[in-house]
């Protein structure tokens, strides 16, 4: 018996060289490779065992995100004083949830993951205090944000956005978007309940978490016509160019015909129109004409200018706004002329038309829009600060002139006269955009004043907002507009 | 030959007493590190953890030079640093677990000492094979009895009287290998007989391989309605291991692994509980099982390579994520905050037990003891592989404890009786003590042997 019994010994230390093999793959050979896999709970649960810095606004006063200690299982939770307004800035920091926008973007920095706070890491470990992060501070005024939902909130039950920037720096001095939730819901003590308020959020597509501001795009309407004239000077077109000004205008290969709003006749009747006259009354049969004159070529080269399917680096997700390629068209002629007045498959969000009110205001330079203003350590140091970029010149400083003065003429004359501010010069262009769905989307984009411009905006209020099918750019969208460059200039 | 015989007793009960305070010393150790790693949290009992080890060991260890002065000295503290260890980890991942471990030690260890006090010569269990067998099979079962067993997390392997519940099959595992060492050393000669050949493999009488099916069928049942696949791999591995040695037939072996192959697969495919293990093994962290089904799997596995060579030090890691991690799991989440220095130690401390276990197999001048010996240590070979296999995703998991480091009940005490079985076998026949007198030497003593147990195989 003494020979099996050897033998069982041979087969049983074989089994415990298979124990030893598999122990050391998996915690020497290939540890890392396993740790590190995202599903690891010990990463995750390690993230909250830091005190994540603070996110601020530019007053540096106003905190938007900040760490709480609890004595929980998670050492630190992340709270949003602020509630719901910055949600869509800051997004969210959670267990269950995950990160995102700056949350995810400073990730490493707030995180104290960074190489670039290795000297307070050290500090931290020395004193044996848990490891503080960075704090960033974006560009947004607190002021210009609540002063924006306010307005936006009366006017848009549907939903809808307003961005403003400083357009000599591309600083985002407000963001809002409508609906709105509250990031606390999913930084709970009770993983449960962050599950569920997760569940919550991602329900419908995750409608409450998209920003209209940013992550949305939508037909922009005659606020495209900012694109068409900027093409059209650009291609040597004045504003005293005579165009033809028809009722209503017969489009190639096709039944259809494009009317004006409201199936209107621009300048009285008038035979031919200037350019200058066409924008300010925003004639859609004279720019349908226009665009299909200038051609899908020259429209697309124009958005493509502006930052439209193009990346325009910024520190959250960003959705540019798009025109088809000019492939597109070839076949399709009348689209063109839609497309040319912000319809057909056109879209854009009012960060995307910001920048191009921004591009008109600095004089045909356009910005990289940013909203953190600068990154310090957790002892006060500026680690890193974001100055101004050049993004691109998408027209020529005379072009920006030419068309400065024409938009103040929308506001002075036209269909943006909501926007008029005592003593201030506004320039704008309103938008009333169909949609397939109900009533238009109202558009307003502007910059301020117009002759030393500090302050672009671009609103946007879904679906008619509180006056439905009635709505215009002008009505709905303009009077928000005022009331945001008013606060900018310290006139609200 | 008796002075040798008396020498020999004197030096292991040096080295045992030696790696007994090791052992004590290693586990209070621990034990106290959890409370400094803890902090307020480790509650207030750790002067009487100490006490517990302290006592409670050199307890056993006066216990054996008393009842069985030749025993293997390695034997009791292997199983006391392991107990220790995993007494440490427990106290580590609940406190209040804990105070239930420390008392349940205390009845292992009792436990052990009145197995060496009844039990004065392992063969005296040879005369009551079929009363063995037939309690051991009625344990095993027993949970399958409406009214008294309890199925918890989908194996239905617990029996519950008022509101104490136990896991008969952990004693019951002791008690099946007595029971076969009996049986199958009366019978040796019958089951060796095979007058047919089939290729370079003689198979037995159609007859005699009935004890084979009626473990197949025990097996099965433990399998099918008590739903535990490491259980039912278990018998089904002393079983057969038991026969091979006996018998020195391959083919018994493989017609054994050929049946419970088969009843393996029929399971995978009919029990669902039984299917979904090896979907996890397979799976464990694809993201569709890694949140869901995977869950404990992939959470331990990322515990062990979390800790990495070193390990996080006790009570630096985050081990109450693994589901069960101080039952089924205990393993991994050793391996979190000791590394793959701390699961080494522990599967050296197993490698050390069933070696001198089978060393000791070896040394039996009966059939019965040799064939106990290393069924008991076959036991803990296999018990170690199955769960330490599983939780490495060696073989899909099925739920088996660690021996003496899980936490609960009747595994720690069923263990420690079949601890002090292989210390008794090893030791011979407790001497006789008569007042006034020497001692006498055993009746039949064991073969003297060398002390060549030297320490540093422990302190490894």
């Amino acid at each position: 018996m003494n020979a099996q019994i050897r033998r069982l010994g041979l087969a049983m230390a074989a089994l415990f060289v298979v124990l030893f093999v598999s122990v050391n793959y998996i915690q020497v050979w290939n540890s890392s490779a396993i740790a590190n896999n995202p599903a690891n709970a010990r990463l995750i649960y390690q993230q909250f065992d830091v005190d994540r810095g603070d996110i601020l606004a530019a007053d540096q006063r106003t905190v938007l995100a900040k760490s709480v200690e609890t004595h929980g299982r998670l050492t630190f939770l992340r709270k949003y004083p602020q509630g719901p307004l910055y949600a869509h800035i800051t997004g969210f920091f959670s267990v269950k949830c995950s990160r995102t926008r700056l949350e995810s973007t400073y990730n490493d920095l707030l995180g104290a993951r960074s190489t670039d706070l290795l000297s307070t890491t050290i500090e931290d470990e020395i004193l044996d205090r848990p490891k503080r992060g960075a704090t960033v501070v974006t560009t947004i005024d607190p002021n210009l944000q609540r002063i924006a939902h306010r307005e936006l909130r009366d006017a848009a039950p549907n939903g809808g956005a307003v961005v403003a920037m400083d357009p000599s720096t591309g600083e985002i001095k407000a963001m809002v978007t409508i609906p709105q939730f509250d990031p606390n819901s999913v930084t709970v003590r009770s993983l449960q309940g962050e599950e569920d308020a997760c569940k919550e959020l991602r329900a419908n597509n995750g409608r409450l978490l998209l920003s209209d501001a940013t992550d949305e795009i939508f037909p922009p309407g005659s606020t495209f016509k900012l694109v068409d004239l900027s093409a059209a000077l650009e291609s040597g077109l004045t504003l005293h160019t005579q165009l033809p000004n028809p009722h209503e205008l017969d489009l190639p290969q096709t039944d259809l015909k494009l009317e004006n709003f409201g199936g209107e006749h621009c300048a009285g009747g008038a035979p031919k129109i200037t350019l200058e006259e066409a924008f300010v009354e925003s004639c859609n049969v004279t720019f349908g004409k226009l665009g299909l004159e200038l051609g899908a070529q020259a429209l697309f080269d124009q958005a493509t200018a502006y930052g439209f399917d193009q990346h325009v680096p910024f520190d959250i997700p960003f959705s540019e706004g798009h025109f088809n390629d000019p492939s597109f068209f070839e076949d399709r002629k009348p689209a063109i002329a839609f497309s040319a007045i912000g319809q057909q498959d056109v879209g854009a969000n009012p960060l995307q038309m910001a920048l191009i009110a921004s591009a008109i205001a600095n004089g045909g330079t356009e910005m990289e829009p940013h909203l953190v203003k600068e990154i310090r350590d957790p002892n006060g140091t500026v680690l890193k600060s974001f100055g101004p970029t050049v993004f691109g010149h998408p027209i020529s400083p005379r072009t920006a002139v030419d068309m400065t003065r024409v938009m103040t003429e929308v506001v002075q004359r036209g269909t943006g006269t909501a926007a008029q501010i005592q003593g201030v010069t506004v320039a704008g262009k309103t938008g009333t955009a169909q949609t397939a769905s109900g009533a238009p989307h109202a558009w307003f984009v502007c910059f301020a004043p117009a002759e030393h411009p500090t302050i672009a905006v671009a609103v946007v209020v879904l679906n008619g907002g509180n006056l439905a099918n009635e709505a215009t750019g002008g009505h709905v969208a303009a009077p928000i507009a005022r009331a945001v460059i008013e606060a900018s200039l310290g006139r609200g | 030959m008796i002075e040798a015989q008396r020498g020999t007793g004197r030096a292991r009960s040096g080295a045992q007493l030696a790696l007994t305070i090791l052992a004590l010393v290693l586990a209070a150790g621990a034990t106290i590190l959890v409370k400094l790693g803890l902090g307020a949290r480790a509650g207030p009992k750790l002067a009487y953890f100490v006490a517990l080890f302290a006592v409670g060991y050199l307890a056993g260890h006066f216990a054996i030079r008393r009842l069985a002065p030749a025993a293997e000295p390695a034997f009791f503290p292997a199983a006391g640093l392991l107990a220790g260890l995993g007494f440490a980890m427990i106290y580590r991942l609940d406190a209040s677990l804990a105070i239930d471990q420390a008392w349940w030690m205390v009845i292992g260890l009792l436990a052990f000492i009145g197995t060496l006090a009844v039990v004065r010569d392992h063969r005296s269990l040879d005369g009551y094979t079929y009363t063995i067998g037939l309690l051991a099979v009625v344990l095993l079962l027993l949970p399958i009895l409406p009214g008294i067993g309890l199925q918890i997390n989908g194996a239905r392997v617990w029996i519950h009287l008022g509101h104490l519940t136990f896991q008969p099959a952990e004693i019951g595992k002791v008690l099946i290998a007595v029971f076969l060492a009996s049986f199958l050393n009366s019978r040796k000669e019958m089951l060796q007989m095979a007058p047919r050949r089939l290729g370079p493999f003689h198979l037995p009488q159609a007859k005699d391989l009935g004890p084979v099916l009626l473990a197949w069928g025990v097996a099965l049942a433990v399998l099918f309605f008590e739903k535990d696949l490491g259980q039912s791999m278990l018998y089904f591995g002393i079983f057969v291991v038991m026969l091979w040695v006996a018998t020195a037939r391959p083919a018994y072996l493989l017609i054994g692994l050929v049946l419970f192959a088969a009843a393996a697969l029929f399971a995978i495919a009919t029990v669902s509980h039984v299917g979904d293990r090896v979907d996890v093994w397979l799976h464990a962290t694809n993201p569709s099982f890694v949140f869901d089904k995977g869950f404990q799997l992939a959470q331990g596995e990322f515990a062990m390579a979390t800790g990495g060579i070193g390990g996080t030090g006790l009570g630096q890691g985050l081990p109450g994520i693994i589901p069960y991690a101080a039952t089924d799991f205990i393993f991994a989440a050793i391996g979190e905050e000791l590394g793959v220095i701390g699961t080494t130690g522990v599967l050296l401390l197993f490698a050390v037990l069933v070696g001198k276990g089978l060393k000791t197999a070896t040394e039996q001048a009966d059939g019965f003891g040799k064939l106990l010996a290393a069924g008991l240590s076959t036991i803990l070979g296999i018990q170690a592989f199955i769960i330490v296999g599983g939780i490495t995703r060696v073989i899909p998991l099925t739920g088996v404890t660690l021996p003496f480091v899980s936490y609960g009940g009747s595994s720690l005490v069923s263990n420690f009786i079949l601890l002090a079985l292989l210390v008794r076998i090893s030791s011979g026949p407790a001497p006789r003590r008569r007042r006034g007198r020497p001692l006498k030497p055993p009746p039949a003593a064991p073969p003297a042997e060398p002390a060549t147990a030297s320490p540093t195989e422990v302190i490894r």
